[in-house]
């Protein structure tokens, strides 16, 4: 990971410098001194700690910034935290300590029902075993977030249909999720994930229980999203994911240990980009034949 | 969040476990059409006695022997009543509010026509006037007359069941019976009167004349009650105080409060009856009332599987933002539209049931016991579903995606 150079320890640079042109993106995600601990006493045990403080010896907690439009791969072991974090940024789960700022909301402030709202509007979720609402059709799955989000059912068909058709599935809207393939049960995932258009997506080993074919139909779908601007926030622990990422986290023992960028925040992901230059040189290889 | 969304994930929710769905169903079904079945019998049962009584006549008042309620039962001072009561009763001048008077007499024999032997309920001996005071109709042929009674002559008027049970579909005026070994000629037979009560069947019965029966079978001492017929509906009072002021003259008697004889009206009856069966409904109702509980802890039961089974669904709707009261919504809808079923089903069910006989009783349903086991039945499916619905709620949607 050093080896790629330019590995920086959190902390110290809340937001990493940006590599192109004079657009300053605006953090989608601020994260300040967060800890996750479980357990008391003795017992204690931190899922998320950071750097100690140099002073007191306590774990000072991780902080981090992510742009809007980036897209960010957390990498780590089992154990290392990143579960831990991806919980916390999806409000699914609190942190002990630190504060959290989603799209310039303080989450840490939110009863219930407005967690409940972020979740339906700020984010969308990509799991790593699907979670497909059982005997419930690709389309109803869909729909589903924009059901909770109050959309009428005309808007929320034609919204959840284009979303599909965006994923490659629009003929499948009527399967149930037991006769869809897993790569198919992914996209319609995804398709649920974005249809909402919320700020940022949030992939937890999204290509875990996928083949190889599925796995890269899935990451081309997400590297499209990214390159249309979606901030996407995606956890792995395989080096062929995380090489589609413009920035890789690496976690180890709940704390930062590496962060390093691949690619620009603005503009299309590093694989994508160089399919496109591909494509381009073939184009124009063509072109000069003829 | 829409209503009919609601509906809708719920109708999918109890769709994906049929069965499961279908038996809790049944519990409620049951507890609401025994409830609806039973206070119908109950009811039918206090119908069919409140019919007996009206059809023995509105003015008639019976006097028969023993204490009444609350006065002393000395043996040595009690007479038994006789024929010579029932004339002193018919004298005009002393009770100008009776019409007529008919002293019975009641036994048991076995009657045997041809090779078939049946034993009626209840055999009586009276004057022709009973026809008239107990509200007996003739079908078929005549009622005996003064003049049998006078000859002694071995005549009898049968009830429709007596009537079935031994000559069949044979007509039997004229044919000759044997009582307990004494022929009887069948002059006649009553009209149907229905109301069986249960116990005994008012048109199990042999009417002859009072001396023939007293000759055959009970001996002249004493009859067992004096039918009495007031003029009109409105002075069975002055009737009944006429009764025991005659009767206190015939026995001797000087203290109202300790006589001998007793008289009741149809109101007494009426009261008397009313009260038993209205415990006994009370009795079916109550058991009626347990299986609609248990009924209902079967939703708590099948809900409470269904919350810890769904745990993960209901983790992934709260990942993609269903707020705690939908969720709630969707269970609640669950449970509320189980009972909502089962019930509704329950009251087709009791409805159906009641159009047949059950022990002899025909039920008679009570329209607020149809509404009131529905309402129950539903207030239970939101009472009992809303612990389980509470449970899938607050559950945090972390712990929830996490559940295996």
């Amino acid at each position: 990971m050093a080896r790629r150079g330019r590995a920086r320890h959190s902390g110290t640079a809340p937001t990493p410098e940006t590599e192109t042109g004079p657009a300053t993106p605006t953090p989608v995600i601020q994260i300040r001194r967060l800890t996750k601990a479980y357990g008391h006493g003795d017992a204690t045990v931190h899922a998320l700690r950071g750097p100690d403080d140099p002073e007191t010896g306590l774990p000072a907690g991780v902080s981090l910034d992510i742009d809007e439009g980036d897209f960010v791969a957390v990498m780590g072991s089992s154990g290392s935290g990143k579960s831990t974090l991806m919980n916390i940024l999806g409000c699914l789960d609190v942190p002990t300590a630190g504060r959290y700022l989603l799209d310039g909301i303080d989450v840490g402030h939110l009863d219930e029902q407005q967690l409940s709202l972020v979740r339906n509007r700020k984010i969308g979720f990509i799991f790593q075993s699907f979670n497909l609402v059982p005997r419930t059709s690709a389309l109803a799955q869909v729909e589903l977030p924009l059901a909770y989000a109050g959309v009428r059912a005309a808007e929320r068909r034609k919204r959840a249909l284009a979303a599909l058709s965006l994923v490659g599935l629009s003929q499948r809207a009527g399967h149930k999720p037991n006769e869809l393939s897993g790569g198919q049960q992914q996209r319609v995932a995804v398709a649920r994930a974005l249809v909402t258009a919320p700020a940022m997506l949030l992939a937890d080993e999204p290509t875990g229980n996928l083949d190889s074919h599925s796995t890269e139909e899935v990451l081309q779908i997400i590297d499209g999203l990214n390159a249309t601007g979606r901030t996407v926030v995606l956890i792995t622990h395989e080096d062929e994911v995380a090489m589609h990422a413009k920035r890789v986290l690496r976690l180890v023992d709940g704390k930062v240990i590496s962060d390093v960028r691949q690619g620009p925040v603005v503009g299309p992901p590093p694989v994508l980009a160089a399919q496109l230059r591909q494509r381009a040189a073939n184009g124009e290889l063509i072109g000069g034949r003829q | 969040m829409i209503f009919w969304q609601i509906i809708r994930f719920a109708l999918g929710g109890l769709a994906a476990n049929k069965v499961r769905s279908a038996l809790t169903m049944l519990g409620v079904l049951i507890g609401v059409a025994s409830v609806i079945l039973l206070l119908a019998v109950g009811n039918g049962s206090s119908v069919a006695v409140k019919n007996s009584i009206t059809s023995l006549g509105t003015n008639s008042l019976t006097v028969s022997s023993g204490a009444s309620f609350g006065g002393s039962r000395s043996a040595a001072t009690t007479k038994k009543l006789t024929v010579a009561d029932a004339k002193a009763l018919a004298d005009p001048t002393a009770a100008p509010d009776i019409k007529s008077v008919a002293p019975v007499v009641s036994t048991s024999a076995t009657a045997i026509y041809g090779d078939i032997s049946y034993t009626p309920g209840s055999i009586l001996g009276t004057y022709p006037a009973y026809f008239e005071t107990a509200n007996e109709k003739i079908a078929k042929g005549d009622y005996f007359s003064a003049d049998d009674v006078l000859n002694s002559r071995k005549v009898a008027v049968i009830g429709s069941t007596t009537a079935t049970q031994l000559f069949n579909t044979d007509d039997p005026v004229g044919k000759t019976i044997s009582l307990g070994g004494t022929p009887f000629t069948v002059v006649g037979v009553l009209q149907t009167k229905g109301g069986s009560t249960g116990f005994s069947d008012p048109d199990d019965v042999v009417i002859a004349p009072l001396p023939t029966v007293q000759n055959a079978f009970t001996g002249f001492s004493s009859v067992s009650q004096i039918l009495v017929q007031a003029t009109s509906a409105d002075t069975t009072t002055q009737a009944q105080a006429e009764i025991t002021q005659v009767l206190m003259g015939t026995h001797s008697l000087t203290d109202p409060t300790k006589l001998d004889f007793r008289v009741s009206n149809q109101a007494s009856l009426l009261t008397a009856r009313e009260s038993t069966t209205q415990t006994f409904t009370v009795l079916l109702g109550a058991v009626a009332a347990i299986s609609l509980l248990v009924g209902g802890i079967g939703i708590t039961n099948i809900m409470l599987v269904t919350v810890t089974e769904r745990t993960r669904e209901i983790g992934i709707r709260k990942a993609l933002g269903a707020p705690k009261a939908v969720i709630l919504g969707q269970f609640l809808t669950e449970s509320t539209l189980l009972s909502v079923l089962g019930a509704g089903l329950g009251v087709g069910v009791g409805l159906f049931g009641a159009h047949f006989k059950v022990v002899g009783i025909v039920p008679v349903v009570i329209p607020s016991s149809v509404l009131g086991s529905f309402a129950i039945a539903v207030a239970i499916g939101l009472f009992f579903g809303s612990y389980p619905a509470n449970r899938a709620a607050s559950l945090r949607p972390i712990d929830a995606l996490r559940h295996e």
